[in-house]
């Protein structure tokens, strides 16, 4: 009894984590399989086929390279506009301030289903057709949204007298943004900018709806192959993403643990 | 760390800050001669701080102007001025280490031996050997000393501190104290020390400038502020002031001025006696009344409480007119008077200071000493 005592809260982490992880795991498994089907949804034997020749599907890379570019190019940009508008709500009182507060929460709450409609009807009225372009200006636009809720957060905790202690030291205020408030409000910028990269990567549906046949991007690709068959180095790019993630979440664990440990 | 350059005097001329809602400092000029320990000493809100941010160039004055020397500063900005701040919270960078923190101001004025000064400057607060830590990593006593450590090693004209000692606790703050004092001494630059602490400002300070309510109420060494205050708010805030409402009866002779409080014949000391003045407040110090019939102005009186405080001893007297006059006798083997006795309360012309009695007699009564 008491040791179930003692030890139930560690069950309970230990249940949650099993669950969220048993999905990667399955991932990871097929993708040494090798199917007799098109579907990879049997294990049958033990392959490397994939994991060598993880662009062996027509078109699977040409849709990751896309999905890459658009990620990385929307989270820069959502990035650097998101922590502007950051900044101006933080520190700044103006006219329509509020509303602006209220307008940044609107992508955040309205369903992405409607979002991706409303998108398509108004590109297609201003005369601009779907495709890598118009996928490209939804994805900043609703990033943008997570990148200004990170960042804010990040300046509204920063004391102003800092940047007063700079100036009243002699930094100018260029000098001052860079060396003082930037290195503060960097862990803000981060996890806005990789949170807009994995929002970007991630998003079917606000894309579906404003993509062309050329700007296939790696979700639309594995919806539409998951269609037809499912090709194992899907499971290959996925066990490499998420590896990547967590390669990622280690390494600024061990930054800041040798950080702490060398101050 | 001999070189002492001859610092200039800083001076306000007209100066005053106006906020939307009300008006922090009223027009005034003040001048800080150059090297001195200067306090700007008041209750929170009576602009003392306001006035200091105006120096640094935080806060834009409404009218006036700031002179180091001849030169005017007023449109500098703060990163112009050669004037730095220890900040009351100290605001030091967490992200850079106690070392970068202190050589901040001497890399962005591209000093070539900006880290050679800047241990030297650690060295002179005696914290060399945390250089490398973060600010986080150090106690309040001692990120106070890295903040004025980064503060004094830029030399500049004028080093402003915003009550410093403040988050400190008592014992810490009377050894900051005494170290800020010799590093004052050491470095030879002018100090600006903004304080609510009478205590703490007569015991650091040259020159104390008392400021109640956006102005100054009286400026002077801390003996004077404390012998002579020129109001009844200077008496009250600094130390305590027993206030004996007294008409003059007579012209002055002998050296004194006869006068009556609450029925009893007293004496002024004529010189004391601002001139003209006929209805006025006697102030006496509770360490200048004696109990006994040792003074040549007596009063009876009954004691109400008597607190041991180990050098001295507290008593409250009632006096028949119900007011109660704090004495505070040392423990020099006199005989003690127990509560409940009656005892007469005297003291010798010459140890008061003289008020006009239209001042209100509880202004600047400090009822929180926080």
């Amino acid at each position: 009894m008491s040791w179930i005592r003692r030890h139930l809260l560690t069950v309970a982490a230990m249940a949650t984590l099993t669950i969220l992880l048993v999905p990667n795991l399955v991932v990871a498994i097929y993708s040494f399989n090798k199917p007799d089907g098109r579907f990879n949804y049997e294990l049958k034997r033990f392959s490397l086929d994939a994991w060598l020749h993880p662009c062996g599907t027509p078109g699977i890379c040409d849709s990751l390279g896309l999905s890459l570019r658009i990620g990385l190019t929307a989270s820069v940009v959502a990035t650097f506009l998101g922590t502007m508008i950051a900044f101006a709500l933080g520190r700044h009182r103006f006219r329509g301030r509020a509303t602006t507060n209220l307008l940044i929460f609107m992508p955040m709450a309205t369903p992405e289903v409607v979002m991706g409609s409303s998108l398509l009807a108004l590109f297609l009225n201003i005369g601009l057709s779907t495709g890598k372009l118009a996928i490209l200006i939804a994805h900043i636009m609703f990033c943008l949204s997570f990148v200004v809720v990170a960042v804010k957060a990040r300046v509204a905790s920063l004391d102003p007298r800092l940047e007063e202690a700079a100036a009243d030291l002699g930094s100018r205020p260029v000098s001052t943004f860079v060396r003082v408030t930037l290195p503060l409000v960097a862990p803000g910028i981060a996890a806005g900018a990789l949170l807009a990269f994995s929002l970007s990567f991630d998003d079917y549906i606000i894309t579906n709806f404003n993509a062309s046949p050329n700007s296939v991007t790696f979700p639309m690709y594995v919806w539409g192959a998951s269609q037809r068959g499912t090709p194992v180095q899907i499971n290959v790019i996925g066990t490499v993403m998420f590896l990547v993630s967590v390669a990622f979440v280690l390494g600024a664990q061990l930054v800041a643990a040798r950080r702490a440990k060398r101050a | 760390m001999a070189a002492v350059t001859t610092t200039e005097d800083l001076r306000l001329v007209g100066i005053s800050k106006e906020f939307e809602t009300f008006t922090a400092v009223h027009p005034m000029d003040l001048t800080v001669p150059g090297g001195s320990f200067f306090a700007l000493l008041g209750p929170s809100g009576c602009g003392k701080t306001t006035t200091l941010r105006m120096v640094a160039g935080l806060e834009a004055p409404t009218s006036g102007s700031i002179l180091i020397g001849d030169k005017d500063i007023t449109g500098s900005k703060a990163y112009q001025r050669n004037v730095n701040t220890v900040f009351q919270s100290y605001a030091l960078f967490p992200h850079m280490s106690v070392l970068d923190n202190v050589a901040f101001g001497l890399k962005r004025k591209g000093d070539r031996n900006a880290m050679a000064k800047a241990v030297e400057a650690l060295d002179l607060v005696q914290l060399g050997p945390v250089a490398k830590k973060k600010p986080s990593q150090l106690s309040g006593g001692m990120q106070q000393r890295v903040a004025l450590a980064r503060a004094v090693v830029n030399r500049p004209d004028v080093l402003l501190l915003d009550e410093p000692l403040g988050a400190l606790d008592l014992k810490l703050r009377r050894q900051m104290q005494i170290e800020l004092k010799r590093i004052q001494s050491e470095v030879g630059l002018t100090f600006i020390h903004v304080t609510h602490d009478q205590e703490e400002a007569m015991t650091m300070a040259d020159t104390i400038a008392v400021m109640n309510a956006g102005r100054v109420e009286q400026l002077g060494d801390p003996a004077t502020l404390y012998e002579r205050p020129a109001s009844t708010f200077v008496a009250n805030f600094l130390g305590q002031s027993n206030l004996i409402e007294a008409s003059v009866t007579g012209p002055p002779s002998g050296g004194v001025v006869p006068a009556r409080a609450h029925g009893q014949d007293v004496v002024v000391s004529a010189e004391l006696l601002p001139a003209g003045l006929k209805d006025i407040w006697i102030g006496v110090r509770p360490e200048k009344l004696r109990l006994g019939g040792g003074g040549r102005n007596k009063m009876a009186g009954l004691v109400t409480d008597a607190s041991f405080t180990g050098v001295a001893t507290q008593y409250l007297v009632r006096m028949p007119w119900g007011f109660e006059v704090m004495v505070v006798q040392q423990n020099d083997g006199s005989a003690r008077a127990c509560v409940g006795e009656n005892v007469t309360v005297s003291w010798d012309p010459g140890q008061e200071f003289v008020l006009d009695q239209n001042q209100a007699e509880d202004a600047g009564v400090v009822v929180d000493h926080g």
